[in-house]
């Protein structure tokens, strides 16, 4: 009965297969058919990622401008890299973003770990609170960047208030200063993504084993040595991946800083991703800004690998 | 009966909705800032669409955005916009890459005579090249930097006792830049009403066009030249001229006596919130605004008054203001030309000024009651007559990213000194001109 109603099956498949397809399918080796089916990804993958990637890189060395399609497109080798790698605003670019990535990156570390370890106590409202503490992750950055614009605002906003409640200073003009800006930027980012990598170490600490910290109990480990030998090696991994995502995440960074100081004052806060922008699509350097985006490329391109290797290691 | 009264509604009906479609085809898109004078042109528009049967569809953008969304909407020849009051600075760009349509041939045909409006907003709104007769906008919001200030503040007979004893000339309109300053120290951080409150409000924004534009209120009053006269495109003594570099510094001075804290990225929305909350004493702002500030329940009234750019070493005001145009990319230019031949009239442009927009029609600016019209408008003619507008290149955006950062880094960042922003704005400029061909 169940083979019948197989043959049956095959049969009716086989004849709503129309014949000339059916014969030309027939004739196909697997690996011809496994290429059939992933060929349409691959067409897909050609065209939005690698295709772009090849242009960009073969505009990089012409003097191309989007906004001026009637005129020649000139091949001016590799002036548009000398200009960009000579140049001291591109490296004070360079720097800001640096800047930016390494100070959130390691304050994030801290204090994500330190709310990871928090909240695995397993405390009464822990839930409670590990909801909470990951709301800002959820926003959306142009709106975290518009409120917390408010919430700098010297005169009315209320962390110049909370600041002045601790120490009377005055106004506390955190976007407009060219000391204060970059940080009002890396707090931002802060409070916006320190969930993430309390989320990733959390997870970490929840795959150690118990057996472990039970033998650590019987060799007399103090906390610090059971810290150190048992859970930093073991959520390092976990923190590290964390590090990576969010690194390469800021390395490009644009819209939130873009709200909340427009690259100011100056060109303080102004990162490499937002400076690349200005030059694409409001000084329509095509060219010009086709090189800069291959640098910052294989500036992340080659960090990320260095560290993947790395991270590899740690796993190992 | 039922039947027979039925089917005559589904004739009316279908009679409405035909006429309707038929109306519906006869639109027009109308493409500008978000501003007070759009509101006023909407309510204009109404006329045209009450004697023309073209019903007027406006898209009005912010004025952070405006730039950025129109030009990017222009290059891409997409078809938005029918009809576009676009920046003087882009005339340049848009003529020389086909974006609007030149429209001598167009204002011949329907005697549309350039002669009738004022002479600066022709020669900045609608020529290209500069001062040719070649005309690819209408002059349509003539437009200058003013100043607004607290007339009531300045009329307290304690305050003007002490201000006079302290600067030994009258708490009044000033008459210079320096004047001005000691307005705005006298006022900063001074408790009036019980509150505390500041000098005022200048253009610092950083992300458009805001900085450049304030900047160079104090620049062109101390004579800036953007290039040598009888060399187009040299720059090297006049960008960076002993006066420029003076300006420049004393526009940084009024930054750092006279603003509001947090005053560090402010544009016109900025001063007119600073201003309008009686947060400072003065503000720096386009005339367009003034009608708004003239009728405001808190600010409007006898409490304020407006003053021309302040002249330094000569009289000269930034140019705004815009000219409207025909985009090429329109399936509607006919109709488009229509708009313009109905906003050309002088009836129509007489209520242009009398809902609030700046007519730059000498049928209303030359009437000999005009000065009277409104508690701005004589000063208005004042800055007309010496109007100066910032590059209008066709790679303007270019020139103008670049001085934004060159003077933001100096003016707000406190990054170098003000002669080496100039110069190595020049080192800009030059290679924007050597990569356009220019040099």
């Amino acid at each position: 009965m169940t083979d019948r109603a197989a043959i049956s099956i095959a049969d009716r498949a086989a004849t709503a297969t129309p014949a000339q397809l059916a014969r030309r399918v027939r004739g196909l080796s697997d690996r011809a058919i496994a290429w059939l089916f992933i060929a349409p990804t691959i067409v897909l993958l050609l065209a939005i990622n690698i295709f772009p990637l090849i242009w960009t890189v073969y505009l990089s060395f012409t003097n191309y401008r989007a906004n001026r399609p009637g005129r020649a497109v000139d091949w001016v080798g590799t002036r548009n890299y000398e200009r960009l790698l000579g140049s001291e605003d591109v490296w004070g670019y360079l720097q800001a973003t640096a800047h930016f990535v390494s100070w959130t990156m390691s304050i994030q570390v801290v204090l994500g770990l330190g709310l990871a370890l928090l909240i695995n106590k397993n405390f009464k409202g822990a839930g409670f609170w590990t909801t909470i503490i990951l709301i800002p992750m959820m926003l959306s950055p142009a709106v975290v960047g518009t409120f917390w614009t408010y919430l700098y605002q010297p005169q009315t906003g209320i962390f110049s208030y909370i600041i002045n409640a601790f120490a009377d200073v005055g106004p506390v003009d955190m976007i407009g200063s060219p000391t204060l800006a970059p940080w009002s930027i890396i707090i931002v980012d802060t409070w916006m993504w320190t969930p993430y990598i309390m989320l990733l170490s959390l997870a970490g600490l929840r795959s150690i084993p118990d057996y472990l910290y039970e033998a650590a109990e019987i060799d007399r480990a103090n906390a610090w040595q059971k810290f150190w030998y048992i859970t930093l090696p073991r959520v390092l991994p976990f923190l590290m991946l964390a590090v990576l995502f969010r690194g390469i995440e800021n390395f490009k960074m644009f819209d939130l800083v873009v709200e909340l100081t427009s690259g100011g004052p100056g060109s303080i806060t102004e990162l490499a991703s937002i400076n690349l922008k200005r030059e694409a699509f409001e000084k329509w350097r095509t060219g010009y800004s086709s090189a800069f985006a291959v640098i910052l490329f294989v500036t992340v391109f080659g960090l990320g690998n260095i560290y993947v290797k790395a991270l590899n290691r740690v796993k190992q | 009966m039922r039947t027979w009264k039925a089917c005559l509604a589904a004739a009316a009906v279908s009679l409405v909705a035909a006429t309707g479609a038929q109306a519906q085809e006869k639109q027009l898109t109308l493409c500008w800032a978000a501003w007070d004078p759009a509101n006023a042109l909407a309510e204009l528009g109404k006329d045209f669409t009450a004697e023309s049967g073209i019903k007027m569809n406006y898209e009005f953008v912010p004025w952070t955005n405006f730039a950025d969304r129109f030009i990017n909407e222009l290059n891409s020849g997409g078809k938005l916009c029918d009809l576009l009051i676009g920046d003087s600075q882009w005339i340049g760009g848009s003529a020389t890459y086909g974006h609007y349509i030149k429209l001598n041939d167009f204002f011949d045909k329907e005697g549309i005579s350039m002669d009738d409006f004022a002479p600066a907003t022709v020669y900045a709104y609608s020529t290209w090249p500069k001062g040719t007769p070649n005309y690819w906008a209408l002059p349509a919001m003539g437009d200058a930097l003013g100043w607004i200030y607290r007339k009531d503040w300045f009329a307290r007979p304690e305050l003007r006792t002490e201000f006079k004893a302290k600067y030994g000339h009258d708490l009044g309109v000033p008459e210079n830049w320096i004047q001005l300053k000691h307005i705005g120290e006298f006022f900063q951080g001074r408790e009036i009403d019980g509150k505390k409150v500041y000098g005022m409000g200048i253009y610092t924004e950083r992300g458009s066009e805001g900085i450049t534009m304030g900047v160079t209120a104090a620049m062109y009053a101390w004579g800036f030249q953007y290039e040598d006269p009888n060399k187009p495109y040299s720059m090297e003594g006049y960008v960076n001229s002993p006066d420029a570099v003076e300006a420049l510094e004393f526009y940084k001075s009024l930054y750092e006596c006279c603003t509001p804290p947090g005053h560090s990225d402010a544009y016109m929305v900025a001063n007119l919130d600073a201003y309008k909350s009686g947060q400072v004493a003065m503000q720096m702002n386009w005339f367009a605004f003034m009608p708004g500030i003239a009728k405001d329940e808190d600010v409007g009234g006898d409490k304020s008054g407006f003053f021309v750019n302040p002249a330094q070493k000569v009289a000269a005001s930034t140019l705004g203001g815009q000219g409207i145009s025909v985009v090429s990319y329109s399936d509607k230019k006919d109709l488009a030309l229509e708009y313009i031949k109905w906003f050309a009239q002088d009836h129509v442009q007489k209520k242009w000024w009398a809902l609030g927009g700046y007519s730059a029609s000498k049928a209303v600016l030359d009437d000999p009651n005009f000065p009277n019209t409104a508690p701005f408008a004589a000063d208005f003619l004042k800055a007309m007559d010496g109007v100066k507008d910032f590059w209008q290149e066709p790679t303007y955006a270019e020139l103008l990213q670049s001085m934004q950062k060159r003077v933001h880094d100096f003016v707000v960042a406190d990054k170098g000194t003000a002669k080496e922003a100039l110069d190595k704005m020049i080192v800009d400029w030059t290679e924007v001109f050597q990569d356009d061909g220019k040099l």
